[in-house]
Order: C-alpha cells, then structure tokens, then sequence
C-alpha cells in the first residue's frame, strides 16, 4: 500500500493525521458548507450584517418551505426527473445493444462504427448547438421535455457505447459460442445471455447518466423556454432572479436542486465509482 | 406459408451477419441525426449570414475573415488557452489528495466520499456557490483575507482576476474527479512491488515517481484526457459566475459562441458557427490523440 499505513507509524503520526482529516475536510468543502450555514438563515441577519456570526433565528423550515411554496421549484424538480429518467432508460436500451453488437460480432465496419460513437461524445456539443436546437424547432418539440430527452439520449449513446462494448467485449466468449451450438438464435443470446451478465454495468451507467443529466444546464437553455418545460438547472436562475438579494432563500434554492444527485451519489456509491473509473485500472 | 419459411430459414442462415447491424440502427439513426449530421451542418452554416429565422445567405469565409480582427474572439480563445493549462492542476493536486485519502482508519470511507462531494453537485450550483464565496461583502474568503489583513477583493468584478476565480471554482469538482480515479488506481498497485522497492530503500518522492506513478499510467491518462474536455467544453460557470463579464473578460469560446448565436447581442447563427468550428477543430487534435491510443490498445489485445 503507498502511501505507508498510518497504524505502521509511531502514535503521535497517528493522532496528527485523524486530526488532520477532519480539517482538511471542513476546507475542501467550506464553500459548500456556507451556503448551507447562509441557508437557515433569516432575512433579518442581512439587515444587520450578522452573515458569519450565530443566527439570529434559525428558519431552516421556513426558509426550505418556501423554495417549495413560494416558487415554481416544484415543477422544475419534476422536469427534472421527467427529463432525467426517460433519458437513462433510452440512453441503456440503446447502449446495451450497440455494445452487444460491437463486442460480440466481428464484421467489416465494427471499429469504424465504434470510433465514431467515441469520437462523437467528445465533439464539443456547441458544434451541434444551432443545427439541433434547428432540428428541434422542425419537428415541434421546441421547449418540450421530449426535445431535450431525445437529444440528450443521442449523444450520450456515444459514452455508453464505449463503456457496455468494453464489458462485453470482457464477458467469456465460450458462453456465447456454447449457446449458438446449442442453436440458440441470436437474439435470445443477447436476451439470456448476454443481457443479466450485464446488470453492473447497467447499474453503474444509469447512476453516471442520472448525474450527467440531471446537472445539464446548457441544453436546457438551448432547447426549452420556460417553467413548463426546464429543469432545475436552468430553473435555479429564474428562482434566483425573483428571489433577487435574498441570499438565504438563494442558497437554500441551491442545495435543494444539488440535492437528488447526491442522494443518487451515497446510495448507489459502488456503482457510481465503477462506472467513472472504468480504465482507470488495467 | 412457403414465403415465410424461405424467410425463416434466410434468417436462420444469415442471423450472425444480420443481428448486429439489426442492434446497431436504432441508436445509429439517431447518431446520425443529432450528433453527425449536425457537424456537417455547422461547417457549412458557417459559410453563411443567417438570422435563424429569414434567408440564409451564402457569403463564403466572411465569417472566418471577422473572427480574424475580432478581439472578443481572441480574448475567448486566450481564456481557453488558460482554462486549459490551469485546468490540468487538478490532476496532480487530485493525485495528492489520493495519496493523503489512502489510508485504512476508522471512517475513511465517509471521508473519501464527502471528498467527492463537489463533483456530484452541478456546475451550476458550484458557480453559485463560488460567486457568494467571492463576494465582497459578505463572502468567507474576503473574511478570511480579512484576518490576515488583505482585501476585500472583488474577485469577479476584477476582468484581470475574474476568469482565473472561475477556474478555480472548476478546479473543485474537476480535482474530485481525479482524485477518485487515483484512489481506484492506487488500490490497484501492486503491493509486493512496493515491498520490494520498499526494501531497495526507495520511499517518499522517490517511491512514488520510480515505482507508483509509472503504474498508475491508465488514471493519468483517463484524468488527463477529461480534463482537456472539461475545459475545453467550460460553459456553464462562466455563464453562472459573470455571464461572460466583467468587459467580457471571461469569455470563452463555448461561451462566446452561444453569446453570439443565441442571446440577445444578435441571432448570428453563422457566426456563431464559425467559433464552434474552431473550437471543434481543437478538439479534434485531442480526440484523435484519444482515438489513436485507443486504437493501439485494441490491436495490442
């Protein structure tokens, strides 16, 4: 292990570090940690300037109630999820087939056709920004949550591919050559075989897609308008704009539309680190 | 009846070449319509004057020849340039917080994802975050130059220190993101390797770049390649943090672009077109430095 274990150093290394941790910690994540302090706050302390000092009153239920009463954040939240879902579940329909035909077959095209999905996610996506959101006004679905689904479930095929053809590609052959002399037909390899070796993967690419497109904000301005249709966001900024100054109620607006990766984050950690990390590791 | 059984036994007898073309469409088609298409579509929109609503005008390089004496343009690409070096900080101050993160204690685990936090979070909560860190007058880091005497700096008014307070708001969750790929790499290192060079006498800084560093090769290079990407893609906290401001000062190409295309200084589609192309021209070098690596790996197998 590097660096040396700390239980191999003397006691006094080992108390230094457990009290370094936590300090280290409390730096790393200060700005993090003062918009949630500024988040129960009340609007008197600005008054004053008290920013830093003990609250004069502790309104962290009515400061939080109000994101949800007081604004449209309730239905930029379900956007959200009404964008975010649909688009994993098409992103791992297609991707769990792209990768099954590119790891399994070997034909003419396979590496032209793979090369183009990884070189098409690492396009810088401004490139498509004015012919899609053209596209997108063509077929009527300008400022709709499908607009934005469809899109967002192109493009990050290209990722996904990558990432299911390498876990496919590192499945044992012998399963799939036993099957086809059993004369099981292809597709039905793909549906018993190939497909429940493949629920890591899966779960480790929905947990990262939910990420991705939950924290999209530059597509959400691209191709939707207003509160029927943006996310959160995107819909962070109009809160932001009618809650203008009040830092309390802006901070809490914050945390609540960082809150549901980071809950996806804790409960699905394992998952979520294999699917970044993936080659990081040979 | 006789039809369909031609078509079963045709079926039958070409499924291994027909299946993967089969899987292949669906996700093909739509490629093709967001992702390939587009970009043929950009290069040539960038040969026009275009409003995005009425006619579109064929005026060959006229676009390209502006981008040449437009100083906003080489202000964005300036930043992209700085974003780019700057932006590479994170691998190696990711590295170090790995190394300080490898440790078996009591509750490390806790530790090293709360250490992770940022980059779960959206860049668009991570500008808000950093421009109420910077305020001038309330923000905690004109407090903390406060006891030591200095400021209050108004990081983000100041177009000569503005884009560099942005940058290092994205170096937050960037330097998360290489430090948990360093800590899946430094799991992974071979331990009696680093018995053994333990025994040579090798430790500390020598240990690391002689014996450690060279195995963690495959993080470095996925670290370094997202990197580039991230900073070449940076849009969304220049938009949050200054909106390219102050002077446009913070601009970069991603962010100039959409400013010219889409908001309200003008629907210059073609224009807009044109810095996408560049930009995409940059980006190629760094796919097909990618692609090439790649490429050599899959031969290797």
């Amino acid at each position: 292990m590097f660096p040396t274990p700390v239980e191999k150093l003397s006691p006094a290394a080992r108390t230094g570090y457990q009290v370094a941790l936590p300090f280290v910690m409390v730096l790393w994540l200060l700005p993090l940690i003062a918009v949630m302090m500024i988040s129960v706050r009340s609007a008197n302390d600005f008054t004053i300037g008290n920013y830093w000092g003990w609250p004069t009153e502790w309104n962290l239920i009515e400061n939080y109630s109000l994101v949800f009463t007081g604004s449209s954040m309730p239905q930029y939240l379900l956007n959200s999820v009404f964008i975010t879902v649909p688009t994993v579940i098409g992103v791992l329909v297609l991707s769990c087939m792209t990768g099954f035909a590119l790891g399994i077959y070997k034909f003419r095209f396979n590496m032209v056709i793979f090369f183009m999905f990884i070189a098409g996610n690492f396009v810088p996506f401004q490139i498509l920004m004015v012919p899609v959101r053209d596209l997108t006004l063509d077929m009527g679905i300008y400022d709709t949550k499908l607009g934005l689904v469809l899109f967002h479930i192109a493009f990050q095929t290209g990722f996904c591919t990558l990432f299911m053809r390498n876990f496919i590609k590192a499945l044992p052959r012998e399963l799939i050559e036993a099957a086809r002399v059993e004369g099981v037909s292809e597709l039905r390899i793909f549906w018993y075989v190939v497909l429940p070796l493949m629920r890591p993967a899966i779960a480790a690419l929905a947990v990262l897609i939910f990420t991705f497109i939950w924290n999209d904000y530059f597509w959400a301005i691209v191709l939707t308008q207003g509160a029927e249709s943006q996310p959160v966001t995107a819909g962070i900024t109009s809160f932001n704009a009618q809650y203008r100054a009040a830092y309390h109620l802006m901070s809490a607006g914050s945390v609540v539309a960082a809150l549901p990766p980071v809950l996806m984050f804790f409960l699905m950690q394992k998952h979520f680190i294999a699917g970044l990390t993936l080659g990081a590791v040979k | 009846m006789t039809s369909s059984k031609s078509n079963r036994s045709y079926w039958k007898r070409n499924q291994i070449a027909i299946t993967p073309w089969l899987f292949l469409l669906p996700a093909m088609i739509m490629f093709a319509l967001y992702v390939v298409w587009p970009i043929v579509q950009s290069f040539n929109l960038s040969l026009y004057r275009w409003d995005g609503l009425g006619e579109a005008r064929y005026i060959g390089m006229q676009n390209y020849e502006e981008l040449w004496y437009d100083d906003a343009f080489y202000t964005s690409l300036w930043n992209n340039v700085l974003w780019l070096v700057l932006y590479l900080l994170a691998i190696p101050a990711g590295l170090l917080i790995a190394i300080f993160l490898n440790q078996n204690v009591r509750g490390i685990r806790i530790y090293k994802s709360l250490f992770f936090f940022p980059f779960v979070i959206s860049q668009v909560v991570v500008g808000l975050v950093f421009t109420w860190f910077y305020d001038p007058s309330f923000g905690l880091l004109n407090i903390v130059l406060g006891w030591v005497g200095l400021g209050p700096i108004a990081v983000l008014a100041n177009n000569e220190i503005a884009t560099y307070g942005i940058i290092a708001a994205g170096l937050w969750p960037q330097t998360a993101y290489c430090m948990i790929l360093y800590l899946t790499g430094l799991n992974a290192v071979d331990p009696e390797q680093i018995e053994a060079a333990r025994l040579d006498g090798a430790k500390g800084g020598k240990m690391l770049w002689y014996v450690i560093l060279p195995q963690l090769r495959p993080a470095t290079f996925i670290a370094f390649v997202v990197t580039v990407i991230g900073a070449l893609r940076s849009f969304d906290l220049v938009s949050i943090m200054t909106d390219g401001g102050p002077f446009g000062s913070t601009r970069v190409l991603a962010f100039y672009m959409f400013e010219v295309a889409l908001s309200e200084y003008g629907f210059r589609m073609g224009y807009g077109a044109a810095i996408a192309v560049v930009l995409f021209l940059i980006m190629l070098i760094y796919i097909s430095y990618f692609l090439i690596k790649m490429y050599r790996d899959e031969r290797g197998v």
